[in-house]
């Protein structure tokens, strides 16, 4: 890691411009320190963002929860009201990382996090010094995770060029729980909504042939690299919280997680259900999965089949089934198709439902 | 020790010199990657931490962790090294009280905070914590490397709330990896001070 000048931002604005001009922001640095480390980017200034406390407030009102993005992955898995209210996001929260990286780690940087894959993950100081292909760190140069092992690749809406999953545990309870990303960039607010804050390869691909997709890179060269765009943040936006409603059915809710090891390691694939369910019969459901793609995967479809509905074990099984029966898994990684599935039945169970 | 020359003086020495015939083996390129935070590359910030109860300052280089200052500018190598990248908890600390990997904090990001290091356990007439006691009369440790980080993680730990039964304290204790496999010492050597702390 190169030195770089270093400053605390007195407000978010001066962040932002100071990001439009090239500067890192760095908040719990659990991630961009890595990133620095590893040649993942490069920076001459860094600035710190963590000294803006209206940020890291969580607060209830009315039925609306409000999550600054400052909040530290501790604070939002111990706050009561995200635990009554949203339990899928405290459970999201309490499985990721460790004690200690929760403590520093923030909302809104988590969200943020790039693929674990571990061509991806090369120390190399400059792309030419890359060990191997990885169009996301080279663009053209190609996909080693293809032909390698990464048994963490997305099983929906990667491409040719890259096979990338979005890691974050807490983003995908945001999924489930219909969040809205509240933005402030160089030309004003905005809010998101979570479903649409991330993108797959093909959607990036998609966006890359538009005006969008360049502004997206801060760039206006013709042909953009699309395996580097991974979201809808623009050049100097940042994160500032979270909103959701609370309803019967984050009430009900539920987080698992699948992985080799019980605790302190990424997903094989999660799943975050939040369930509204009357005499057996399911009213509402809301699933999204983790670690399967480069966004959350919400299973739209599998939700309106079940909406009305009992929740029997035949029905669950033909329902599973029609959502997965586009995956993609590389060679060899069937199995995740059934690890997804089976994180599907569990958090439906956790969150209360009864498969009959 | 009374000759003037310690441990650590003496393992500086000759990983300087091994340092170097690797870096010259490996290429320039590696040795450019490594994240070497010298304590003699020009300072260009300031930061005050209170750190085991005393006011410190440093002029550092902004790129240099916490726990690269704790050991090269600090004089406190009891907070270890380990993976450099946020893995195993061995560089662990208390911040402001809340433990962290010191590893994946910039130092200058600590200024006007307070922080604890495993020095900074002990009372100041040298009658240990009751985790370091009980990780001693628990034989929590075989190698020792991880240790520091383990305890200081205990502390914090058992200040939390997190040290209710077995299952908590394996959890919540994750952050700690013990690459000799301690862990059912460990667990009860955390269980043992639990009980003296909350007693």
């Amino acid at each position: 890691m190169k030195n770089f000048a270093y400053a605390i931002a007195p407000d978010i604005s001066s962040a932002s411009e100071a990001a439009v001009q090239g500067a890192q922001l760095v908040a719990g640095g659990t991630e961009i320190l890595n990133w620095m480390r590893l040649g993942i980017v490069s920076a001459d200034r860094v600035i710190d963002i963590t000294r803006l406390p209206e940020l890291s407030s969580i607060d209830r009102q009315g039925d609306e929860i409000r999550i600054g993005a400052l909040a530290t992955l501790n604070q939002i898995e111990g706050s009561d009201i995200v635990r009554q209210d949203a339990p899928v996001l405290s459970q999201a929260c309490l499985l990721a990382a460790s004690a200690q990286l929760r403590n520093r780690a923030t909302i809104g940087g988590n969200v943020l996090q790039k693929t674990r894959c571990p061509y991806f993950r090369a120390e190399a100081a400059t792309g030419d010094r890359m060990p191997w292909p990885c169009n996301k760190r080279v663009p053209g140069s190609g996909c080693s995770a293809r032909e390698g092992d990464f048994s963490r690749a997305a099983l929906f809406g990667a491409t040719e060029a890259c096979v990338a999953t979005q890691p974050s545990d807490p983003a995908v309870a945001l999924v489930a729980l219909d969040a809205e990303v509240d933005l402030v960039g160089p030309s004003g607010s905005r809010s998101i909504p979570i479903t649409r804050f991330h993108v797959t390869q093909s959607e990036a691909a998609d966006l890359a042939r538009t005006r969008e997709g360049r502004r997206l890179l801060g760039g206006d060269a013709p042909e953009t690299p699309d395996a580097l765009i991974e979201n809808r943040l623009m050049p100097g936006e940042i994160i500032v919280a979270y909103r959701f409603s609370v309803d019967t059915a984050s009430r009900n809710s539920a987080y698992v997680k699948l992985r080799e090891r019980e605790s302190y390691e990424y997903a094989m694939a999660s799943a975050a259900v939040c369930l509204d369910q009357s005499a057996g019969q399911v009213r509402q459901a809301r699933v999204a999965l983790g670690s399967i793609a480069q966004k959350p995967w919400r299973l739209s479809g599998a939700e309106a089949a079940l909406s009305g509905q009992t929740l029997d074990e035949a029905r669950l099984t033909s329902v599973l089934a029609t959502a997965f029966s586009d995956a993609e898994p590389l060679p060899h990684q069937d199995y995740k198709v059934k690890v997804a599935q089976g994180a599907v039945r569990r958090a439906l169970t956790k969150a209360g439902g009864s498969i009959q | 020790m009374s000759d003037g020359i310690d441990r650590r003086s003496m393992l500086k020495g000759s990983t300087a010199a091994l340092g170097a015939a690797g870096a010259a083996a490996l290429g320039s390129a590696s040795a450019q990657a490594q994240d070497v935070a010298s304590p003699s590359g020009t300072p260009n910030v300031n930061t005050s931490i209170t750190l085991n109860s005393t006011s410190r300052s440093f002029a550092h280089e902004a790129r240099v962790t916490l726990l690269d200052l704790l050991r090269e500018q600090a004089g406190l190598p009891g907070t270890k090294k380990g993976c450099n990248e946020g893995a195993c908890g061995a560089c662990t600390v208390l911040l402001d009280g809340e433990r962290i990997n010191a590893c994946m904090t910039l130092a200058a990001t600590c200024d006007g905070r307070s922080v604890t290091t495993v020095e900074g356990l002990a009372a100041a007439d040298g009658t240990l914590h009751p985790v370091q006691r009980a990780f001693i009369e628990q034989d929590a440790f075989q190698c020792g490397y991880c240790t520091s980080g383990q305890v200081v993680s205990a502390v914090a730990c058992i200040n939390e709330g997190h040290a209710g039964s077995e299952e908590e304290i394996a959890e919540w204790m994750s952050g700690n990896i013990c690459r000799c496999a301690s862990y059912p010492q460990i667990i009860a050597a955390v269980q043992q001070a639990a009980t003296e702390m909350e007693g």
